[in-house]
């Protein structure tokens, strides 16, 4: 019998998003949509005026006494720690005692019937507070004297003094780069519902269930088992839900506990942007030499950051713009250090990228400034400086690069976007064109793949077979719009050659999979996607066990067929082989597993291979400036991107493209801007403005390096792909340098800092004019 | 007449009437909590996002037409008499999905799929005005739907080939068009509707000549056309907005009359009821009434409403005053017209008095060389609040200027007029140097502020330099001096 059939959503193929259908139809529940219990209570945040400021007394009186109000949770109602600090620093209370410590910090939680009564009641606080000083910004808390609120690091390889003293040309310039608020379409949520003992079950919209059930055992002073945490799916996440819905977690937890009622908490959009934290802002002083042709010889940088008030992820966030800030380009001789600054601003986070794009666009930087100095096209320096060849292979960690494509990838996006043509066509523009200048640049970004804490890299599956041949598939990882569960259960298809449409997807919770890692770090389907993997071989294997026993044939006589099981010379469906097989005691579920293999990493010594892989990508991007006001159009954008052997090549371009808009969004429009009270004034969409469809690339081209396939044994030799696109919008960046730059022919680098917006873009032209 | 007590409206398939409906209380609130239609979601709360885009059909002058609105900042009393449609009622009866959501599916417009049933809304609604619509058309009916996941591409794939999965003559919006009519004006009973609880008053005039009566009564009510401000009071500034006396509903106050002399704007005309008139008779704010806030916003907000909340950084007063624009104000029977430049006093105080409303702007038609130009800058192209915005209007005898207004909004306190800019044209020959001179005297007209937006600096230096793309854009219009979309 010939097997020309297949089964639907096997691994490689496009697959829509499971959810799609739901998406269209509005019937794709969210946390607020989850209907709620009778008698549901809601809290809300009361939140600190000031900045920086001694507690000397909290009166809630009005807020007790406001209409619907049921109560107010303060420090004193925490029965456990008062602590929700990510990394167990101990240094971010759920409310504080007696320090503000920025302006918008939660101060205590307000429970009544309504949302609407809990908003209202909140604002009635009276918070009496001595003023202190305060420092916003990494570079006015380094003069102030504030301590790092995490370990810096440092990376150094070869001698970077010997290498400044003996390089014919050295440049030393500083680059403000900007943060980044996640602006997920679903704001943080938190809905609990109290159980009986110790118990609580909390809905909430996490990348991190683990973590957001470990947080509301520890605030609550219960053992994690008294704690389940489910999110079926997130609007959004970026990374802005990783660590930082745990004081929702918990202040829903503590109300429901405390008042044996089912409690939601759902901040509106200004208090989520006010109150939760963000990409960090960075101001990099960089240093570097290099030959009279371009290349580098030794790079020093210092990456202070706004961390905020506390560690939150900052250690690891800061960690990785070191470990980016090589980007693509082999770096003889280099000193790297980070400063985590601790600033009176709210403690920043995790974000798509987590600090690489803060080190890559240094990288880029570095990479212009050459090229002015030398009077290159920045490509020609980019491609002298990539790793690769004779003893250039090496990281600032340490790691050998082995697994670099890019010469190819550069060459072939260099060829179908047409670069040098149109490069050339642009400077001729440029020259008889009075108000509008035009940019284009091709950059490149690796990015490393794997949690540089390495014991981050497990993660665990559940698979049920029932006995009527359906499919239930569960794994530690969250859907936050990444297709993330279909690109597993098409894994797990493929592994039983079953239909996708047999394989039910159902929600994450820590009820089935515990102590998993953040759905983060691009990781998702590499870890999540083996573990499933691995529990269905685990069946597979008891079912190839059990034929062999019932049919007396040999292992090799079994083969899964599409939707069904071919046993020696017999055929049978897989409803009716799993039928017999549980008829015969077979355990049709299993737990699954797997841990990245190969990875270590000594912080101490700044050695070590963190990362698994890498995965690469470049942009090509033109853009138009007016000179007149600084407004700017992009008008294409041509990518090709590595993703390896990709498990669903349309969800994957997904990633691409929405990657690609978001980072440059985060590197044009999207500015956060606080006054010099220290409140943050862009904290909505009508203040903070993320890309429109009106902005992206007139002409925008996107494929797949469908020749790529991951080295390592991941999963189908898939790549990971949710953050690296995102450095691709560095190219729109760099674009924008170039027409800035024609203004005063290309002799000398704009120092663009970030984000470009229309000001910054006018006000570089002027400088470059009066240059 | 005895005054109603409820509002009645058509939701999705069925009639409701829903009594004591107070001022505040929101479409989208209404919707999720009372009704548990969830599809519908929250995003921003402040009309920027559009997670929340419903349909919202309406009996007007000329029949039945629906529109997309943020349901977040829409009143539930401004529904009454309304159709309106949520994401739940799209697919058929017997589940099959609609043309709109079918054409998501299958271009993957969706990844978190929380700002999708708005992005659906806003293409259903296209698709029944543009049922082949361009990307550009696309992009300018997108403005007000915020997608943070796919970047945009798959929906824009998806929006150009809807009608490559049904024809809206099969909608049931089309189909059901005479019967849906038939509901909506049987509701329709001529009575004003005063509803709600005594200090959340919710007032529905039955006619502008009610409505003038009305606010005599209640001389202190909240005036609330659009609600695109108004209802940020209430969403985001928990603001008590009662009483107010509701008026986008009322007809008369819809009016555009375009007269031999001058356009004829009813205080109550949304932007979108304008656009038509406003693109045939000032073409040079056709594009820039495109980048007034996003389609939902354009839909419900009002020239009107842009002026009597007398925001600095309204985009229409500015380009109002440089046209010579009037506004008619009315209280009770009376009414008095005055520049529209006079009409704004001071930050957040306007000349006019309790009992008093803002019923129609007058703008006069060019005049034989006159030379317009409108100019926004903001951070973010569409969909944004002006940095500042300009007007400017110059008028040539020969080459010789000799009318000039210009008129800023961001720049000052009130949108104001540059007389020391202007004073440096008047008499003058066209040329670069008028302008450059207009330019140096800016900084006598304004101080602009330093603010999120932009930066004092930046925003005199890019004035000036607006002043001289006009003059370049004038002089030759071969040589593109700014990006268009």
């Amino acid at each position: 019998m010939k097997d020309n059939v297949t089964i639907t959503g096997s691994a490689h193929t496009d697959r829509i998003h499971d959810s799609a259908i739901k998406h269209v139809t509005g019937a794709a529940d969210y946390t607020d949509d989850i209907a709620q219990p009778e008698g549901t209570l809601h809290a809300y945040l009361g939140v600190s005026t000031v900045t920086h400021a001694r507690i000397v007394s909290l009166d809630l009186s009005a807020v007790r006494a406001a209409p619907g109000v049921v109560g107010v949770l303060t420090a004193a109602d925490i029965p456990g720690h008062n602590d929700i600090s990510p990394t167990g620093q101990n240094d971010e209370p759920v409310f504080p005692t007696d320090l503000i410590q920025f302006h918008g910090q939660p101060l205590f939680a307000v429970v009544a019937e309504t949302r609407d009564a809990a908003r209202r009641a909140a604002e009635l606080a009276k918070v009496e507070t001595e003023a202190l000083p305060h420092a916003l910004d990494p570079v006015a808390a380094i003069e102030a004297g504030y301590p790092h609120v995490t370990a810096p690091l440092k990376l150094e390889r070869g001698d970077v003094e010997a290498g400044f003293a003996s390089a014919p040309n050295r440049i030393k310039g500083r680059m403000v780069i900007g943060g980044q608020d996640h602006m997920y379409l679903e704001g943080q949520i938190a809905f609990a519902i109290p159980g009986e003992d110790d118990e609580v079950v909390v809905h909430c919209s996490t990348q991190h269930p683990s973590e957001a059930q470990h947080m509301v055992a520890h605030v609550l002073g219960v053992p994690s088992n008294a704690v389940v945490v489910n999110v079926r799916r997130m609007g959004g996440g970026f990374g802005g839900k990783e660590s930082q819905m745990n004081i929702f977690a918990a202040v829903a937890a503590l109300a429901a506990k405390k008042w044996n009622r089912a409690v939601k908490i759902r901040p509106d959009r200004d208090q989520d942007m006010t109150a939760t934290g963000k990409r960090h802002d960075f101001v990099v002083d960089y240093d570097v030499a290099f030959d009279d042709t371009g290349r580098i010889e030794a790079v020093g940088g210092s990456f202070a950051a706004r961390c905020g008030y506390s560690s939150d992820l900052s250690g690891p966030v800061t960690d990785r713009a070191l470990f980016h800030a090589d980007n693509a380009y082999f770096y003889p001789h280099v000193r790297l250090e980070s400063r985590p600054m601790k600033t009176n601003t709210v403690s920043n986070t995790a974000f798509r990228g987590f600090g690489g794009p803060q080190g890559v666009i240094v990288a880029e930087r570095m990479i212009e400034e050459i090229a002015y100095a030398t009077g290159q096209d920045p490509l020609d320096v980019r491609k002298a400086n990539f790793y690769g060849g004779e003893g250039r292979d090496l990281t600032p960690y340490h790691q050998q690069v082995t697994d670099n494509i890019l010469d190819r990838l550069v060459g072939e996006l260099e060829q179908s976007a047409d670069y040098r043509a149109r490069r050339q066509a642009i400077i001729d523009f440029n020259a008889s064109s009075k108000v509008l200048k035009k940019g284009i640049a091709l950059t490149p970004v690796k990015f490393g793949i794997s949690f540089t804490a390495t014991w981050y890299n497990q993660a665990g599956a559940l698979i049920h077979v029932y006995n009527d041949g359906s499919i239930h598939l569960n794994h530690g990882g969250t859907e936050m719009g990444q297709g993330l569960n279909t690109k597993v259960a098409q894994v797990v298809a493929e592994a039983f050659q079953v239909n996708f449409e047999r394989i039910k997807i159902t929600r994450t919770t820590t009820e089935k999979v515990p102590n998993t890692s953040a759905t983060a770090a691009s990781s998702g389907s590499d870890l999540n996607g083996m573990a499933a993997l691995n529990a269905a071989e685990q069946i597979k294997a008891r079912l190839v066990d059990f034929a062999c026993e019932h049919w007396g044939v040999e292992a090799e006589e079994v083969a899964f067929l599409p939707n069904r099981v071919r046993i020696g010379e017999e055929t049978l469906s897989f409803d009716a082989f799993i039928k017999a097989a549980y008829m015969a005691r077979v355990q049709l579920s299993a737990a699954g597993f797997y841990k990245t293999p190969d990875i270590h990493w000594d912080r101490d010594k700044g050695q070590g291979r963190p990362f698994y892989y890498y995965a690469y990508g470049a942009a090509c991007s033109e853009v138009t400036i007016d000179t007149l006001t600084g407004e700017y159009r992009v008008e294409r954008t041509d990518i090709l991107h590595d993703v390896g052997r990709s498990l669903n090549p349309v969800l994957d371009r997904g990633q691409v493209e929405g990657a690609f808009i978001q980072g440059m969004g985060w590197l044009t429009t999207e500015e956060l801007w606080w006054d010099t009270e220290g409140r943050l004034r862009t904290h909505a969409p009508s203040t903070y403005k993320i890309p429109l469809a009106s902005d992206r690339p007139r002409v925008f081209n996107v494929d797949l390096a469908d020749w790529s396939e991951n080295r390592e044994l991941t999963i189908k030799r898939s790549k990971a792909v949710g953050e690296p696109p995102f450095m691709l919008g560095i190219s729109v960046f760099e674009a924008l340098s170039m027409a800035v730059a024609s203004v005063a022919d290309y002799r000398e680098c704009p120092r663009l800092d970030a984000p470009a917006t229309p000001e910054r873009v006018l006000m570089a032209v002027t400088r470059m004019k009066g240059a | 007449m005895q005054h109603r007590r409820e509002i009645r409206f058509l939701l999705n398939g069925r009639e409701v009437s829903v009594a004591d409906v107070g001022a505040s209380q929101t479409l989208l609130d209404f919707l999720r909590l009372d009704r548990r239609l969830t599809g519908t979601k929250e995003g921003c709360a402040e009309g920027d996002c559009g997670a929340c885009t419903v349909l919202v059909g309406r009996l007007g002058a000329e029949g039945l037409s629906y529109q997309p609105v943020n349901a977040c900042i829409r009143f539930l009393a401004s529904c009454d008499g309304c159709h309106v449609v949520t994401v739940e009622h799209l697919s058929g009866p017997d589940g099959r999905l609609h043309p709109v959501q079918q054409a998501m599916v299958e271009h993957h417009g969706s990844q978190c799929g929380f700002c999708t049933p708005g992005f659906v809304m806003s293409l259903y609604a296209l698709w029944m005005e543009t049922p082949q619509p361009s990307e550009k058309q696309v992009e300018t009916a997108l403005q007000g739907n915020l997608c943070r996941c796919t970047g945009y591409a798959p929906i824009i794939r998806a929006a150009v080939a809807v009608s490559e999965y049904g024809s809206p003559a099969a909608d049931y919006l089309t189909t059901e068009r005479e019967a849906i009519t038939a509901q909506l004006r049987a509701m329709q009973d001529g009575a004003r509707v005063v509803t709600g609880p005594e200090d959340n008053r919710a007032i529905l005039p039955a006619s502008v000549d009610d409505f003038a009566a009305a606010l005599l009564e209640y001389p202190q009510a909240t005036i609330v056309a659009g609600a695109t401000d108004v209802g940020l009071w209430v969403t985001k500034f928990l603001k008590p907005i009662g009483p107010a006396i509701f008026i986008g509903h009322l007809d008369g106050l819809k009016e555009i009359r375009e007269g031999s002399d001058a356009l004829t704007i009813g205080a109550g005309a949304s932007y979108t009821d304008c656009e038509a008139a406003i693109g045939r008779h000032f073409p040079h704010l056709g594009p820039y009434w495109d980048r007034i806030a996003g389609w939902q916003v354009r839909n419900m907000g009002t020239v009107g409403g842009n002026i009597a909340n007398g925001s600095p950084i309204g985009d229409t007063p500015p380009v109002l005053i440089s046209l010579g624009a009037e506004v008619v104000l009315r209280k009770g029977d009376a009414r008095r017209t005055l520049p529209l430049e006079a009409f704004f006093i001071d930050y957040g105080k306007q000349d006019r008095a309790a009992g008093e409303f803002v019923e129609s702007i007058r703008v006069p038609l060019p005049a034989q060389g006159q030379r317009d130009a409108a100019y926004k800058i903001s951070k973010r192209r569409d969909e944004d609040i002006s940095s500042f915005a300009v007007g400017i209007s110059v008028t040539l005898t020969g080459e010789t200027i000799t009318a000039a207004r210009i008129a800023f909004g961001g720049m000052a306190a009130t949108p104001k007029r540059a007389g020391e800019a202007e004073a440096a044209l008047l008499g003058k020959t066209w040329g670069e140097a008028a302008f450059d001179a207009a330019a140096e005297a800016l900084p006598r007209d304004f101080k602009p502020l330093s603010d999120w937006r932009a930066s004092s600096d930046y925003r005199m230096l890019s004035a000036q330099n607006l002043l001289r793309r006009f003059y370049l854009e004038q002089d030759d219009a071969t040589a593109p001096v700014q990006l268009t979309a």
